[in-house]
Parts: C-alpha cells; structure tokens; sequence
C-alpha cells in the first residue's frame, strides 16, 4: 500500500524518496517539564511491521514519548520521523496514527458502531463503505452483535475491544497503545494480550506499546525497549533483554534475578573468571570487553541454579558452585521458591521444579550452574 | 408497637419538619395568596351583601325591580369604610365607564337621606339602564378571570365571549415579548460568554484557576442592586468605557450605553454569567480528558472534535445553564430599572407599578401568574429533553 507521507523531508536536503527503512524514527528526542528532562536525547527505531514495548518503571516517560509520538506533547528537542518525513510540527488530527488510551476514551454520548465510524466519518468515507467498514472492524474483536450499545452498557474487555476496534478500522500508518490492559483482570488482560497480539501479525501492524507489567512485554514483542528516567537501557528482543541484561537495572527490573558483586580475575578466550564478593569463584562465558581487576557484577536468574544437598565443593558437579545454608523454603504451586545465605552473607534466591524435594531450614547445601547461564555486567 | 418505634419512624420526619414548615410558610401559602388574589374579586361583594342576596331574582334584560333597588341603598348606608367604598367605584367604574359620577352622585344622596327609600331613577337616568345593574351583579361573584384574561390583553365582551382589548388598552402582551425577547437574549449572550470560560477554566491550572474562578464567584457575593450600581456609572456618557474609548480614539462621540437596551442587556448579562458558567463549568468537569486527544488522534480537526465531542457532551450544562438564566432573566426589576430607558422595562416594573402605585393586587398577581405559567411550561420542556438525552445516553 502507498502511504501519503506527511509532515517535511528530512534531512530537508534529501527528497522524500520512501527508502526510509524505518517506519519510525526518534532521532535525539528531549523532552523537559521546565527544568526536569522527562525524555533524555533519545534514539529509537521502530521497523514496519513490528511490535516494540516501551517497558520502564512508573514516571521513566514512555506515556511522554508516547504523547509526543501522537503529537498531543511537542519534542523540546530532536526529530521524529515518520517514514523518513520530520513531523514535529504535523498536528496530531493529521499524524495517522491509531491511539489506544488507557482508560479507552471511548466517547460516552456515541454507539460503539459510531464511536468506529468517527474516524471513518472525518476522512470523509461514503456512508456505504463507512457500514461496511465498521462492521468489519467490529466483527475483527467479536463484538459485531453490539454495535448499537453505548460504551457505559460494555463490559471492560469489551470498551477495550471497541477502543481497539476504533484505532484499527481506518488502518493508521502506526498504532500506539498505552497500558491498554492496566485496567483488565488477569484472565482478560491474558485473552486480550493473545488476541492482540494475533492482530498484529495477521494485519501486519506497527505497534508501540506502552506497558509497566514485565511479562506482557515479554509475551508480545518483537523488541523491548527498556526505560529508566528517560533514557532507553536496552533495547532488543524478550530473548535479549531476559537473558543478556546489559545493565544492572534491566537485569533487575526484568524477571527475578540474583545479582552478586565481584571483581574480574583472569580474562580468557571465551570466558572470564570472577571472584565474588564472599570468595567463591565462578567461571562465566563470554568477555565483553572485561578486564582484569574490574569490578562488575553477576546476574543469576532463580531458575537457572540448581541445588544439591551435598555440601562443600564437588568436583564432580558441572560448571561453578556455591556453598550456602538454606534459610527459607516456600510451595509456590508452580515453583519452589528457596532463599540461601552463603559465604560473606550473600544471599541467593533459587527457584526449583514443583516436584523437587523440599530443602529443610538450616541444612547445608550447593548451588550449581554453568558458566552460560550467567551474565556479567559492568558496575 | 412502643412508643420507642414510633420515635425512630418519625424522627426523619421531624427533622425535615422545619424546612416543611418555612417552605409552606414562606413559599406555599404566598403563591396560594397570589393565585387567589389574581381570580378574587370581592371589592364589590364585601359591601352589597343584601344586593347579593336578590340579585339572583332580577333577569338581567329590564330595568331591575324594587326590591334590588332598596337592597342596594341598604347596603351603601351599611358601607361606612371609605377606602373600601373607593375600591368598588374603582373596580365598577373599570367594568362600565360613567360609574364613577353616578357612584358618587348616589353616595351623596344615600349620605343626605339616612331613611326611607329613595328613587335611584330619578336621581340619575342611568339607574334605568340594565347595563349598570348587569355591572353590579357580575362584579357580586367572588371570582372572576378578568385580571388574567387582561394580563394577556384579553377581555369578555357584554355577551360574555372572550375578545382581544381594543388596540390602545394591549401592552401587556407587548411587555410580556419584550422580557422574553431582552431575556433570550441575554441568555444567548451567556451561553457565548460563558461557555469558552468556562472551558478556560476547566483547562486553567494552578493560581491562574483559582483567580478566573474567583473573577465568576466574586460578584455572586455582591448585591445585585451594587452590580447594577457599578454598570450605572460604567455606563455613563462621561463613564470609564466612553471615556476609556475616546481616550484611545476609537470613537469621536460617546456610544450611548444607558437608558436604552444595550445597557441593559451589557449589565443583565454581566449579573447573570455566573449562572450560566458555573452549571457549565461543572458538567465540563466530568468529561474525561483524553476524549479531546482521542478525537484528534482518529482525525478530527479540533474544531469538529469540538461540535462532534465536547459541544454534545456539555449540552446538559449549556441546557441548565441557559433555564437559570433565563428564569432569573424574566424577572428582573432593578437593572432594567436603573439601566434601561422607558422602552426596556421588563414585566416585574408592571407588577410593582400595579401593586404599589395604583394598588390593582388582582392585576398585578395575573401579571405574575402568567411568568409562573411560562416558567413552569420552560421548566416542564427542558425536563422532557433532559430525560429523553438520559434514556437514550
Ligand atoms: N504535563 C506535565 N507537566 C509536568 N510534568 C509532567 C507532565 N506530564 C508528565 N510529567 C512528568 O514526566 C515524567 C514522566 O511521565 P510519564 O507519564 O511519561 O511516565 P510513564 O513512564 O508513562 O509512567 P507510568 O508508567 O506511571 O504511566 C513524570 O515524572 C511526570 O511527573
Ligand atoms: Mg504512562
């Protein structure tokens, strides 16, 4: 489909020629409140087609560079491009972009049909066609059937639903959602994470998506950006950003994670040798560019350590160990969930099979894992 | 059931038994007073009570008989209250002309011939014709609808069948356009002051909030008549706003703002904007803010956002906003009083002039009955509206 292009070329020198690789591009954005910078000279590229979390803590500015995306908050600083064309002077009306809002700003005095038709109605669509389109749109999130109600006779899933219905019908360039679920319980929230998700890949949209909750990003993305005080700490994919955290916040910020401080001993090839805090030495894969005498961290996810009641070290036991004394163990359903105290008081969150024998309090144990599931990070 | 019970069923009840009662007191039984002062008609009544008593005998059509004749003198030698004798002059005088010399050729003749009959024919000819009897009788029944049939410009001719005044008597319906005309309009003039107040409110933060809040409420807590006062001197030829505009050469002569319409609607909408913007203000409040952003997001200019979102939204506010206005607009008194020339005196001027300068109370309540019906009637289609938008909302 051939997209009108809005806003100006950018760089003004080159045409707008439509080889811009990107759908979306955030070119050294700012944002200040007076003195505070909510949104702090910010790259980020979005891919057609694709879907990117914004995922941070709460006031980290992903609602910020969300509105500045739609054009409800202009940039103080910096370009954002859409298609290659600067469109930080478009006003919003003329930005194409379906907008989901949290609490989904349905317009309470319309039907859900005309609260689909609206946007229909303002590009000027021929009644027949608006029918048509609106019905399609509804039938796409199931609710064909309740096209006459008003949106306060809905349930939650269902204004979400329409308000989805809404941003999607007129095929917007970009859709921007901000914590579209916050407001769901649980199951809901999990159907509609799917089902969005399933949209996404069927009408091949381009989404960005605000969330604070860690697992909906993890499930939906292509790509998690990570944000922390209106920078992005890291970028890339569940995959990425779960196992390979960059840096100490993403690590900790993204799943459970046991974070020991050490020092690099010895630098090899393929692996580095840590000391930790403590005195246990663990190997760990990949060198990252570390250095001898380095202070750094280690970040250990839960359910990568294994347990054994055997205590002190063992050669026979793969990759690097630890020595530690159980001080909690509690049934998690899913999980055990057991909390060790090792050498120098460090403590150690394990997370172990349902069906794994319960440790007792107090008894001596080791903890083992291999020298990949681990990750360095400088600090 | 004890004592204890009963207590606790009626206590609601005696809490609410003050308001009742000051609502009945100063409320209920004024309006019960004017609605039955507007149909009452007792001038004549209350001092010809023997007249009453044969008049039903006399057919209506001849010259009247002996007996309501003497009736009659009885009853004006029984009549000693002077302002009361008046009043019936008046009210008999006003349903067939030439009563008031006759009345008072007769009452001297009652006064000089305290017994025995007298021959009313041959003191005056008129005694003969039956219209000044029928003037009597028909003015003897204790209601009458010629106070509110007049407050339309309506009267009954001889047979009795409702007709329009002759053109030089109607000015009541004329006066009754006048306040609905100058109150529509100033209530538009609200709606087109107020409304982007109070938008501006709504999205004002901080000092700046507060202080175009306070620029609303702080006449509210000002007398109307030191409102009206300050538009007063406002106003003047040599006042601020002609001087002011002068000053800066943007007029040569004075713009004449007092003592005719302008001023009075100028001033009239200035007292009553705060009706109009606090009503609005309010329901504005309730409308989500992310409705506007939505709008723009899905395509919409901001000002079809404005007439397609916001506007439907707050019509509830305009709605109530422009009743409060209204209302209050048909029964001003002061400021068309002070501000307005002779051609902009509302209804409420009429009612004070019929109740306190030429003391027709029966007028005067028509008058007043008549902006209570049309202020009901306002109130009932505004309601209708109102349900019919929250059944279909
Ligand atoms: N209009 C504003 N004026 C001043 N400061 C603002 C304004 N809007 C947002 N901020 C500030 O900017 C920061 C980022 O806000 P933002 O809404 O972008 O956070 P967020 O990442 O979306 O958080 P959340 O997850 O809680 O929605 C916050 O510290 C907030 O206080
Ligand atoms: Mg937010």
């Amino acid at each position: 489909m051939q997209v009108r292009p809005i806003g100006q070329p950018y760089p003004a020198t080159e045409k707008g020629n439509g080889v811009a690789e990107f759908r979306i591009r955030f070119d050294g954005v700012s944002k200040y409140y007076g003195q505070q910078c909510v949104v702090d000279k910010l790259r980020l590229d979005i891919e057609k087609g694709e879907f990117v979390s914004l995922l941070g803590p709460s006031g980290s500015g992903k609602t910020t560079l969300l509105m500045m995306l739609a054009g409800f908050e202009t940039a103080t600083e910096g370009q954002i491009l859409v298609d290659g064309y600067r469109v930080n002077d478009v006003p919003s009306h003329k930005r194409d972009m379906g907008v989901v809002f949290q609490n989904y700003a349905l317009f309470p005095h319309m039907s859900v049909g005309a609260n689909v038709a609206f946007p229909l109605q303002m590009r000027g669509i021929s009644k027949a066609e608006i029918a048509g389109r609106v019905k399609t749109a509804l039938d796409m999130v199931q609710l064909g059937a309740l096209s006459e109600r008003k949106p306060s006779q809905l349930s939650g899933g269902q204004q979400q639903r329409v308000a989805l219905a809404r941003a999607l019908v007129f095929e917007p360039r970009v859709v921007l959602m901000d914590e579209p679920l916050g407001a769901l319980d649980k199951n809901l929230r999990e159907q509609m994470q799917l089902d969005i998700r399933a949209l996404h890949q069927r009408l091949g949209l381009t989404i960005v998506f605000v969330t604070h909750d860690q697992g909906e990003a993890l499930t939906m993305s292509d790509r998690i950006a990570v944000f922390n005080k209106g920078k992005i700490e890291q970028i890339g994919t569940p995959r990425q950003v779960y196992d390979e955290p960059a840096t100490r916040f993403v690590a900790e910020f993204i799943g459970e994670t046991n974070l020991i401080a050490g020092t690099v001993e010895v630098v090899e090839a393929t692996s580095v040798t840590i000391r930790m805090n403590g005195g246990n030495i663990v190997r760990v894969a990949g060198t990252d560019g570390l250095a001898a005498g380095q202070a750094v961290s280690v970040s250990l996810r839960p359910e990568r350590l294994s347990l054994t009641q055997v205590s002190g070290t063992d050669a026979s036991l793969p990759g690097n160990t630890i020595s530690a004394t159980v001080t909690d163990c509690v049934y998690q359903g899913d999980h055990l969930r057991v909390q060790l105290t090792g050498a120098g008081d460090a403590s150690y969150i394990v997370r172990l099979d349902r069906r794994s024998a319960e440790p007792q309090r107090g008894a001596q144990v080791t903890a083992f894992f291999s020298p990949e599931d681990c990750k360095v990070i400088a600090s | 059931m004890s004592g204890k019970s009963f207590l606790q069923k009626s206590g609601p009840l005696l809490l609410v038994a003050p308001l009742f009662l000051f609502i009945c007191l100063f409320f209920i039984w004024p309006l019960g007073s004017v609605l039955t002062q507007s149909v009452s008609d007792n001038a004549v009544a209350r001092l010809l009570p023997e007249t009453a008593k044969v008049a039903s005998s006399w057919d209506g059509q001849s010259a009247p008989a002996e007996g309501l004749q003497a009736a009659f003198v009885t009853d004006l030698r029984a009549a000693t209250d002077e302002q009361a004798v008046g009043d019936m002059v008046r009210r008999l005088n006003s349903a067939q002309s030439g009563f008031r010399t006759l009345m008072s050729k007769t009452l001297k003749a009652v006064q000089d011939k305290p017994e025995g009959p007298i021959d009313l024919v041959a003191l005056d000819r008129k005694w003969s014709q039956p219209q000044y009897w029928k003037a009597i009788t028909d003015a003897l029944s204790p209601t009458t609808d010629r106070y509110l049939l007049a407050a339309v410009d309506l009267m009954r001719n001889d047979a009795g069948e409702i007709i329009s005044q002759p053109p030089k008597q109607t000015i009541n319906v004329a006066i009754f356009g006048r306040t609905f005309w100058i109150s529509a309009t100033v209530t538009i003039f609200c709606v087109l002051l107020g409304y982007p107040y109070a938008l501006l409110i709504t999205v004002a933060t901080g000092w700046k909030k507060q202080a175009l809040l306070a620029a609303v409420l702080l006449p509210l807590w000002t007398s109307l008549l030191v409102r009206t006062a300050a538009w007063f001197i406002l106003l003047q030829e040599q006042g601020l706003i002609n001087s002011a505009l002068m000053d800066l050469n943007i007029i040569a002569d004075p713009l004449a703002l007092i003592f005719n319409r302008t001023g009075v609607i100028i001033a009239m909408t200035h007292v009553s904007l705060p009706m109009m913007v606090l009503p609005i203000y309010s329901v504005l409040l309730t409308i989500p803010k992310n409705l506007m952003p939505a709008a723009a997001s899905l395509g919409a200019h901001p000002l079809r956002a404005f007439v397609r979102v916001l506007l439907p939204l707050s019509f509830g506010g305009i709605a109530a906003g422009s009743l409060l206005v209204f209302m209050s607009a048909i029964g001003y008194y002061i400021t068309p009083a002070l501000i307005g020339g002779a051609g902009d005196q509302m209804i409420s001027s009429f009612i004070a002039f019929h109740a306190q300068n030429s003391g027709n109370w029966g007028m005067a309540s028509a008058l007043g009955i008549v902006l209570l019906v049309v202020t009901i009637i306002l109130y009932a289609v505004y309601e209708r509206l109102a349900t019919q938008r929250e059944r279909s909302a």
